[in-house]
């Protein structure tokens, strides 16, 4: 492990940070894109198992046409503000942590 | 200057979308030159940009990202397959989505600026950057192909009724031919190498050109609503919107070749059940077949959108995290509004023009969007579809421009100047970027000509279908699994883009069966309609593409453990630690 200058071990070149650092990561892309994917994935299999319910008219829409050609880009943006929110909060986090010394967790 | 011998033949033209045409092309290759005077070199450019405010960098980003596929082709496609088809604009920016989720954070943090330079930065393998450069500049000619279906599109559009050597209209290849010759010209000299002001420019001419034209013939003829609500009665019958209760909407007689309002509007359409239609198989029994081809285009598109190289590198031009990621935002609501267009088109064409259903090729629907505007006739309907002209000029010039200096820099750098002659100087470089630029538009506008018969949208989707199965398992894999090895990436990345591509081509191969030259053992036709699920899963191959991908990375890089490079835990640091951290400047002193 590197030291710092002052002869303590560098908390930023363990193997716990960056353990901790990837899992962190990890968790906030996976639960934007999990979220993200099931709705997206979720569209065909509704077309699929509910035909008429997807298809019903909304102010001339189908429910179908107006959620995919529409409705879906709002969601999009929101899920990229929410991933783009906590990522930087996570990275801030992360430095005041390693500027700190890293003791406190 | 113009030869008088043309004027008889340019009288033909129509003044508006001539003029409001060749104005953009004056304005993108004269910003073009005016910025790049500006900044000459690479790092002078990057330096520039760090002075660029998040606006403008995201303004640019959108500008390349929105190819003639999203212009042309999206609404061609929803016009011939109507719902189906929106899965194409949906995805593309959702795509953008899962590159800012996985991918574009731990590439910038790690300042790789394109795949090759990610692949020998990460397996500390020379070799693997090779493999890498001669994949890139592979794939990077199926990109080209859909922009040159564009350029020869619009160019057979505009000069239409012209006379040329005795029969009317220009010819499709000659359009692709001048496009291809302008913009390799333009890039070989030195002009339009990615400059940030000429790609923002353009974004927002693509976004004007398409609402504008919206707008008004919304205006004149229903909303959007009205549009997909519209009844047509058998094909050939005049719509009967009144008899049911809706609001009047003039529209003109389907064709044969129309596909019905029911198979249109909902999912499932001519789209998905193409191959089970053509296998005779009944409605109920091509719904699963649909469902299935659903899916693995999402796959393609999604995974095909992370994985696009040349998007990657403006991510360099923010000067921190931040607002990278702040940019990345602009550029999800830029991309994002300006996808809600499209459609819309789509549809207009649909009842105000569904002559275009009969036509092929130049003929046909791609051309939706440049020509729909007419039907307001007059001055006003030349102007709106000169301005969609200019637009879809706007969007094959800065797609072919960006594709054309990345691929010709692979080779002229990379080709030549690592592996052919490693001693090379700056100017024998400088002068091989020439030749490689007309080697490379030569050879792109060639493949462009024999494309007329593909849907633009259906080859873009084509290609990401092999980038979705090569490059995003490679970068995704790359930056979340410390345990990959470099014969396991490669090996993943080029079974998965080999096989993708191959079983693409079989089912592309139908398309020219009637041309003298093909071969008639290669028409596969017959195997197709007595084999409906192979034809979906080679049309549409990303669904077992990308996990036999994964899982030959997996398998291979666990029997090759020992080739996990020694300071792996410091890539993976560079990759994912905070950038204010500092352990990239720390990174590049040690090596």
């Amino acid at each position: 492990m590197k030291k710092t200058q002052d002869g303590a071990p560098d908390p930023v070149h363990s193997e716990e940070f960056l353990a901790v650092l990837m899992r962190r990561q990890w968790r906030i892309s996976a639960a934007c894109a999990g979220a993200f994917l099931t709705v997206l994935l979720a569209i065909p299999a509704l077309n699929y198992l509910f035909p008429e319910w997807m298809g019903q008219d909304v102010g001339g829409f189908t429910l179908s046409w107006l959620i995919l050609g529409v409705l879906f880009f709002p969601f999009v943006w929101a899920i990229a503000w929410i991933f783009i929110r906590r990522s930087i909060r996570l990275e801030e986090d992360e430095v005041q942590w390693a500027r700190r010394g890293g003791d406190v967790r | 200057m113009i030869p008088l011998a043309m004027v008889p033949m340019l009288a033909a033209v129509d003044g508006w979308i001539l003029a409001l045409s060749l104005l953009t092309v004056g304005a993108t290759l004269g910003l073009g030159y005016w910025a790049s005077g500006k900044s000459r070199t690479a790092s002078d450019f990057f330096v520039a940009g760090r002075g660029v405010s998040v606006g403008w960098n995201a303004s640019a980003i959108s500008g390349e990202y929105l190819s003639s596929a999203s212009f042309m082709g999206v609404a061609g496609m929803v016009m011939s397959s109507g719902y189906d088809a929106l899965w194409y604009p949906v995805c593309y920016a959702c795509g953008y989505l899962f590159l800012l989720l996985f991918i574009a954070g731990p590439l910038r943090r790690f300042g790789a600026y394109t795949i090759p330079d990610f692949a020998e930065g990460r397996y500390d393998s020379p070799l693997f950057r090779k493999i890498a450069v001669i994949f890139v500049l592979f794939i990077g000619f199926f990109y080209t192909m859909p922009q040159m279906k564009g350029a020869g599109t619009t160019l057979a559009y505009i000069f239409q009724d012209i006379t040329w050597f005795g029969s009317k209209g220009l010819p499709y290849p000659v359009g692709v031919v001048v496009v291809g010759a302008v913009i390799t010209l333009n890039v070989a000299v030195g002009g339009m190498k990615g400059i940030t002001l000429v790609q923002a420019f353009q974004y927002w001419l693509k976004l004007f050109a398409i609402t504008l034209p919206v707008f008004v013939l919304l205006a004149v003829h229903g909303g959007y609503a009205r549009q997909l609500s519209v009844r047509h009665t058998a094909p050939g019958a005049v719509v009967q919107a009144a008899a049911e209760g809706r609001p009047e909407v003039s529209a003109a007689p389907l064709p044969a070749k129309a596909p019905s309002d029911t198979a249109w509007r909902n999912p499932f359409g001519p789209l998905t059940t193409k191959a089970a239609k053509a296998a005779k198989l009944s409605p109920e029994e091509s719904r699963p077949y649909a469902l299935l081809y659903t899916y693995s285009l999402i796959i393609a598109v999604v995974c095909g959108t992370a994985g696009l190289p040349h998007i990657l590198v403006r991510f360099y031009t923010n000067p921190d995290g931040v607002s990278a990621k702040r940019t990345t935002m602009g550029v999800m609501i830029l991309i994002g509004v300006f996808y809600l267009f499209p459609p819309v088109f789509g549809a207009l064409g649909r009842n105000l023009m569904p002559a275009l259903y009969d036509g092929v090729g130049v003929r046909g629907t791609d051309k939706v969007v440049l020509e729909v505007p007419r039907v307001l006739g007059g001055t006003v309907g030349s102007v709106l579809s000169g301005v969609a002209c200019a637009g879809a000029f706007a969007a094959f010039m800065s797609t072919f421009s960006g594709l054309l200096v990345s691929m010709t820099g692979a080779l002229a750098h990379d080709v030549y100047g690592r592996m052919l002659r490693p001693g090379a100087t700056s100017e024998q470089r400088m002068r091989m970027f020439k030749w490689c630029a007309f080697g490379v538009g030569g050879v792109a506008t060639l493949l462009g000509c024999f494309v007329e018969p593909m849907e633009i949208n259906f080859m873009v989707g084509q290609a990401f279908a092999i980038a979705a199965a090569s490059y995003f398992p490679l970068l995704f894999m790359s930056v979340w699994w410390r345990g990959m090895t470099m014969p396991g990436a490669a090996a993943g990345m080029l079974t998965g883009g080999v096989c993708s591509l191959a079983a693409v081509s079989l089912t592309s191969l139908s398309v020219f069966a009637d041309r003298p030259w093909f071969p008639k053992a290669l028409d596969l036709a017959p195997f197709w309609l007595a084999h409906p699920l192979l034809r979906i899963l080679c049309e549409q191959p990303a669904v077992w593409c990308v996990p036999l991908a994964i899982l030959l990375m997996v398998i291979v890089s666990r029997a090759t453990r020992s080739w996990v490079p020694a300071d792996i835990r410091m890539k993976m640091l560079v990759l994912h630690a905070p950038e204010s951290l500092g352990l990239k400047q720390e990174y590049v002193k040690e090596h």
